[in-house]
């Protein structure tokens, strides 16, 4: 089975005199794979998804993503991977505030090509897969679309980050504690959600939080303390 | 494409800060190219006063001081001109006329000139124009006076209207010529020059008023009427100042050297054209200290544009990213915060052209009539368009630091989102 995610001996610090704050001998994610990590506060899973995102480079070893390797993308090519491969779901304030919901869903579309086409091939326009996302997302009313996303409740902010990431089929998602600002129903019913769509879409996901009750519903789950080395 | 769309929903979403720095940049800009403007127009007017005038004949004393009095009718002479000296200038041979000016009484705060019909015809300012009459005639009779136009318009006085003289120059004057008062019989177009603000009068009318007087006072218990000092010979008997035509140009440094050694009389001859440009010399201080107030107050507006971009840029450092970890480069970044500044300054650019020409069309009577200049309105000048591009430049400029830092914290920040 090919990976989406795989990362082999990585270590990274923060700068020079930082604590290693990653240091993970293998860590790997099945394409389709829906896997939970887990850890405290402070013990690097922003960090891991920041090597994963190929926004912070490892010092050493292989961050490799749809079997493709960061540390062997410059810059501009390590961007533009990212835009097209990669979904991202922050932990809150996840939209731009002056852009309605439907332009925030279709963001990805506009900074990768390939997102753009994947949309268009499923479903005809990346309008209508928007559409079609924010609907199975039960966000499909107008008047929602149109609203400003300010004036969304947090819990459905978080389902349009959803919708955001999960456009023009990227081969990953990542989310790093999506849920925390959302009380105990939302957050299950989102987790529902996502799981639903990842599964739909073919994406495999990554998702990280300190809730371990969410843990069952994923494929695999696992603590980032049996990974990683480096965790203080 | 993107990131046009994206900074102008962003510019939108921040539009009264926006608004305030756009309004800080226009109001300098209009600032400073009115200063420029204002500062051009004044030294072209100012050496566009008199031309056309070889020389200038007054007592010895300093050349400025000559012609603060004779030509701004600033100051006071410190001595006069003998009529013999006057004839003896109107028969030099190189002299082609010559226009005696008698100066040091008032009406109502505008000076009086005494002067020969010649003045008319052989003043000129700006490129050689001539004095024109907007009605009437020039004066012909002892009690006539000619107008210029300021004074008509500020008085309210038209033709036919009687005014009486004061002694003296001050704008309060005690003793009125109030026994000989004279009549406008024409008003003078617009010039731009002190001409406008002066009232001038015949020397014989000049000689009239003052032929009951002794060394600047009446003389007690004697009166002379209007009537009786129509029959007396009005020949003054010295004149303030003398403007001196000559038949060639290539004679004038002979003619002055001449006239400053002659014997009879300590004169003094200037050449107005060279005078003119001594006196704003002096000036030039003031004028160069008017223009770096106004280039610091552009420096202050585009202080505001770095702090609001700076500020805001706090505000947005959760929204960059957020760009970033949705597929922006660093450069869209860059180019989303610089290309912010260049519209805010463009904005800013032709917001305060257009106040300025808003202002300066507004304000056109007042800037003409309270300091006799004429603002040109259109088009901006090369000088105003180099220093509109140099306020650009420093827009960009100032982007470039908070740019610069937009761009820095997008690769720092990586997945944390700080707020
Ligand atoms: N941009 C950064 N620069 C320097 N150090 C950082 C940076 N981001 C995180 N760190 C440090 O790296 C360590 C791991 O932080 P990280 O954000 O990955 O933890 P986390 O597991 O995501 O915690 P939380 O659950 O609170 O989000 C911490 O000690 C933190 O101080
Ligand atoms: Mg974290």
């Amino acid at each position: 089975m090919s990976m989406a995610l795989q990362l082999d001996d990585v270590r990274f610090r923060w700068h020079r005199r930082a604590p290693c704050v990653i240091d993970v001998q293998h860590f790997a994610v099945a394409e389709g794979e829906q896997l939970f990590l887990a850890g405290p506060s402070g013990s690097g899973k922003s960090t891991l998804l920041a090597l994963i995102a190929g926004i912070a480079t490892p010092e050493q070893g292989q961050v490799r993503v749809l079997g493709e390797s960061f540390a062997q993308l410059r810059g501009a090519r390590r961007d533009r991977f990212r835009a097209e491969h990669l979904g991202i779901i922050f932990q809150q304030f996840n939209l731009l505030p002056y852009l309605s919901v439907l332009d925030n869903v279709l963001l990805p579309c506009r900074f990768s090509e390939r997102r753009r086409a994947e949309a268009c091939a499923r479903d005809g326009s990346p309008e209508a897969q928007a559409r079609r996302l924010l609907e199975r997302l039960g966000l499909a009313a107008d008047d929602v679309l149109r609203r400003p996303v300010t004036a969304l409740s947090v819990g459905q902010q978080q389902r349009v980050a959803a919708a955001r990431a999960l456009m023009g089929a990227p081969g990953l998602v990542i989310a790093d504690e999506p849920t925390s600002a959302l009380d105990t129903d939302r957050r299950s019913e989102f987790v529902a959600l996502l799981i639903q769509e990842c599964t739909a879409a073919g994406a495999a996901l990554l998702f990280v939080s300190h809730d371990l009750s969410l843990a069952p519903r994923f494929h695999r789950s696992l603590s980032l303390r049996d990974i990683n080395g480096g965790a203080s | 494409m993107t990131v046009l769309k994206l900074a102008r929903a962003s510019l939108w979403n921040r539009r009264s800060t926006a608004a305030l720095v756009i309004c800080s940049v226009a109001l300098s800009v209009a600032l400073l190219l009115g200063v420029e403007r204002l500062r051009v127009e004044a030294r072209h007017s100012f050496a566009n006063t008199l031309s056309g005038v070889d020389l200038i004949v007054g007592a010895r004393s300093g050349p400025i001081n000559l012609l603060l009095y004779s030509v701004f009718r600033m100051g006071d002479p410190t001595s006069n001109v003998s009529w013999a000296s006057v004839e003896k200038l109107r028969t030099h041979p190189q002299v082609d006329w010559i226009v005696p000016l008698s100066l040091g009484d008032s009406h109502k705060g505008f000076p009086v000139l005494g002067t020969s019909a010649a003045y008319f015809e052989h003043y000129r300012y700006r490129q050689g124009e001539p004095l024109q009459l907007a009605s009437g005639r020039i004066f012909d009779d002892v009690f006539d006076a000619v107008l210029g136009a300021e004074v008509a318009r500020k008085l309210g006085y038209q033709e036919g209207a009687r005014l009486v003289l004061a002694h003296g120059t001050g704008a309060v004057s005690l003793t009125q010529h109030a026994d000989k008062p004279f009549r406008v019989v024409g008003i003078l177009e617009r010039t731009g020059t002190p001409v406008d603000n002066t009232v001038h009068i015949s020397l014989a009318g000049m000689e009239a008023i003052h032929a009951d007087w002794r060394g600047g006072a009446p003389l007690p218990g004697y009166r002379l009427s209007a009537e009786r000092v129509r029959e007396m010979d009005l020949t003054p008997s010295s004149v303030t100042a003398v403007m001196v035509g000559l038949t060639s140009r290539r004679a004038v440094f002979q003619v002055q050297r001449q006239i400053n050694t002659d014997r009879d009389e300590a004169l003094m001859a200037i050449l107005p054209g060279l005078t003119l440009q001594q006196l704003w010399d002096m000036m030039r201080v003031g004028e160069q200290a008017l223009l770096a107030v106004s280039a610091l107050v552009a420096v202050v507006a585009l202080t505001v544009m770095l702090t609001a971009l700076l500020t805001g840029l706090n505000e947005r450092r959760r929204e960059m990213a957020l760009l970033r970890a949705l597929g922006a480069r660093p450069w869209q970044i860059f180019a989303l915060v610089i290309g912010e500044s260049l519209v805010l300054s463009l904005a800013g650019a032709v917001l305060g052209v257009l106040l300025l020409q808003g202002m300066a069309w507004a304000a056109r009577d007042w800037i003409s009539g309270q300091l006799g200049l004429t603002v040109s309105l259109w088009p901006p000048t090369a000088h105003e368009a180099v220093l509109l591009a140099a306020l650009l430049a420093g827009g960009v400029l100032a982007g470039l630091w908070p740019a610069w830092r937009a761009y820095r914290n997008a690769l720092v920040d990586g997945m944390t989102i700080r707020m």
